[in-house]
């Protein structure tokens, strides 16, 4: 049997799906609002491309590509069940863990105020000029400076104090460096951005960009943003990381993956970050 | 279970006689008793299996779960509120645990 | 969190399940359902079943439902591996009949509703979800 390269069979597949469905392309609901507890807040999930992004169109949270009851989820802190992490990590901000007998609390005060504007940097880049994920600098302040052991980085901890700290971010846009010495950190994760993995023979790009707005199956491809993470996925009925999100993509493609936490991983997150500059840090969002 | 959190969402006013919408949410796994461990044993279930809500003592909604409910159930219902009062209401764990939370209403 | 092989496992179960003969796995739920109303038949209509025509993810779908007059209902999902979703009794202290929650479906099948009247007698609705599998994964 003639193997066929995987643009030819993502182009077949979606020619077939188009035969039975009907509907091959959709837009997704570009005049759906997010907004946050009734007024409370409304989320940005729209964004000018630029030259990060020069093959989109224009820059669209994942949000505007699930259907109505899943973005509903989203609306109301109380529908959203990912608000259950973000307490359970308002709990962890202020139990003492450690041999030094400290919790977050102690020294960072009210996360409203000293964690305002930390997700929509992230990642950045530490002291020592190493790029760093929200959860290096959590296991950091854990081990260096409580005493305390560091935290797997998809362990339920973990995530719901990235839960915590993200949506005190919330509505903010997403900003991060990519210049000066974030740049060569970001030129990595664009080139993995670009690079075909697995035995499918897929890039980031194959899926999120040149086949954006397409049904792959039943999944409607959304541009591939982390503006919403961490995210609760109805799939995993959980909160899901952003490098397990990537660990889990690159798996699709029947790719032995990277690890959650390594320097390729931190590198795409950047590189990802940024196509997504401009667009509303969602805190936690809903995701299927 | 560890770590258990209902969260009860009820509307900022009413008055006497109305009906409100109660919104109810609580963290928890919902075990199958489908699903296998990487060693192939099966997974013992785990459920809520009945959520009750009462009002000054008297019954509003009496749930029976089932496995199928997805996990973190969210249970939505509406409720007389005659006068100010308290909601109490119960989750059942199969393993024998109830969680309960309690809600002050008070009435405009 | 489901892991992969768990997502597996529970897929095969289902796909296990779905190589049964047709009519043989559908009368378990019809027979449910019987158990359920005593063996009488439910009238259709006055039952009102909200639920999309296409779940976004099978592990946590939406469901609403309202009777009027209903004293209780019952929610069955004819495809799954149990039927049964869950019984909701009203209270003397309940605001109306309806119901709503997220569950699990397994495969495309239809949702049934079956409201149980003060006067012992039934209603009943039914709605075909969608669920399919996803692209990436699931």
């Amino acid at each position: 049997m003639q193997h066929l390269k995987p643009a030819k069979f993502l182009a077949m597949a979606t020619a077939c799906a188009a035969l039975f469905t009907g509907v091959a392309y959709a837009d997704p609901d570009l005049s759906a609002e997010l907004v946050i507890n009734e007024g409370e807040l409304t989320l940005v999930t729209r964004a000018p491309a630029d030259d990060i992004v020069p093959n989109l169109s224009e820059r669209y949270s994942g949000w505007l590509f699930r259907d109505a009851a899943t973005r509903e989820m989203q609306m109301d802190d109380f529908e959203n069940p990912a608000m259950i992490a973000v307490e359970a990590g308002e709990a962890l901000w202020s139990t003492a863990d450690g041999s030094a007998g400290q919790s977050c609390a102690d020294c960072h005060g009210d996360a409203a105020e000293s964690m305002a504007g930390v997700r929509a940097r992230m990642p950045h880049l530490n002291n020592d000029g190493v790029l760093w994920s929200m959860e290096d600098y959590v296991n950091n302040c854990r081990t260096e400076r409580m005493g305390a052991e560091a935290w797997r980085w998809s362990g339920s901890q973990m995530t719901s104090m990235t839960s915590y700290i993200s949506v005190q971010s919330r509505g903010m846009p997403v900003a991060v460096q990519i210049d000066g010495a974030a740049a060569p950190y970001w030129e990595q994760g664009r080139d993995m951005y670009y690079t075909r993995y697995g035995q499918l023979e897929l890039s980031c790009a194959s899926c999120h960009e040149e086949s954006t707005g397409l049904y792959i199956r039943a999944d409607h491809l959304s541009q591939g943003q982390i503006s919403g993470f961490p995210t609760y996925r109805l799939k995993n009925a959980g909160i899901v990381s952003i490098h397990n999100r990537f660990r889990g993509c690159i798996r699709d493609t029947r790719a032995e993956s990277f690890a959650e936490g390594s320097d390729e991983f931190r590198a795409l997150e950047l590189y990802v970050a940024s196509r997504g500059m401009g667009l509303s840090v969602e805190g936690v969002s809903v995701r299927p | 279970m560890t770590d258990v959190r209902p969260r009860i969402r009820l509307p900022r006013s009413a008055s006497a006689g109305d009906s409100i919408l109660v919104k109810t949410l609580i963290n928890h796994d919902m075990e199958t008793g489908l699903r296998r461990n990487s060693a192939g044993e099966t997974i013992p279930r785990q459920i809520i299996n009945r959520f009750t809500c009462d009002f000054n003592g008297r019954n509003v909604i009496d749930c029976a779960l089932e496995p199928s409910i997805s996990a973190n159930p969210y249970i939505e219902f509406e409720a007389i509120v005659d006068q100010s009062g308290d909601f109490v209401f119960s989750w059942h764990d199969d393993n024998g645990e109830v969680y309960t939370a309690t809600e002050t209403f008070t009435v405009g | 969190m489901l892991t992969r092989r768990d997502t597996l496992a529970l897929g095969l179960g289902a796909t296990a399940v779905a190589t049964l003969p047709m009519g043989a796995f559908a009368q378990t739920a019809d027979e449910v359902m019987a158990t359920y109303t005593g063996g009488a038949t439910p009238a259709e209509g006055g039952v009102t079943i909200t639920a999309p025509e296409i779940a976004e993810n099978g592990n946590t779908v939406p469901i609403a439902v309202s009777a009027a007059g209903a004293v209780e209902i019952a929610l069955f999902a004819t495809g799954n591996p149990t039927p049964p979703l869950g019984r909701f009794a009203f209270g003397e202290a309940s605001g109306a009949p309806t119901i709503a929650t997220r569950v699990r479906l397994g495969r495309t099948q239809d949702v049934v509703a079956i409201a149980k009247m003060a006067d012992g007698s039934f209603a009943m609705a039914r709605v075909e979800v969608k669920v399919t599998i996803g692209g990436c994964g699931g």
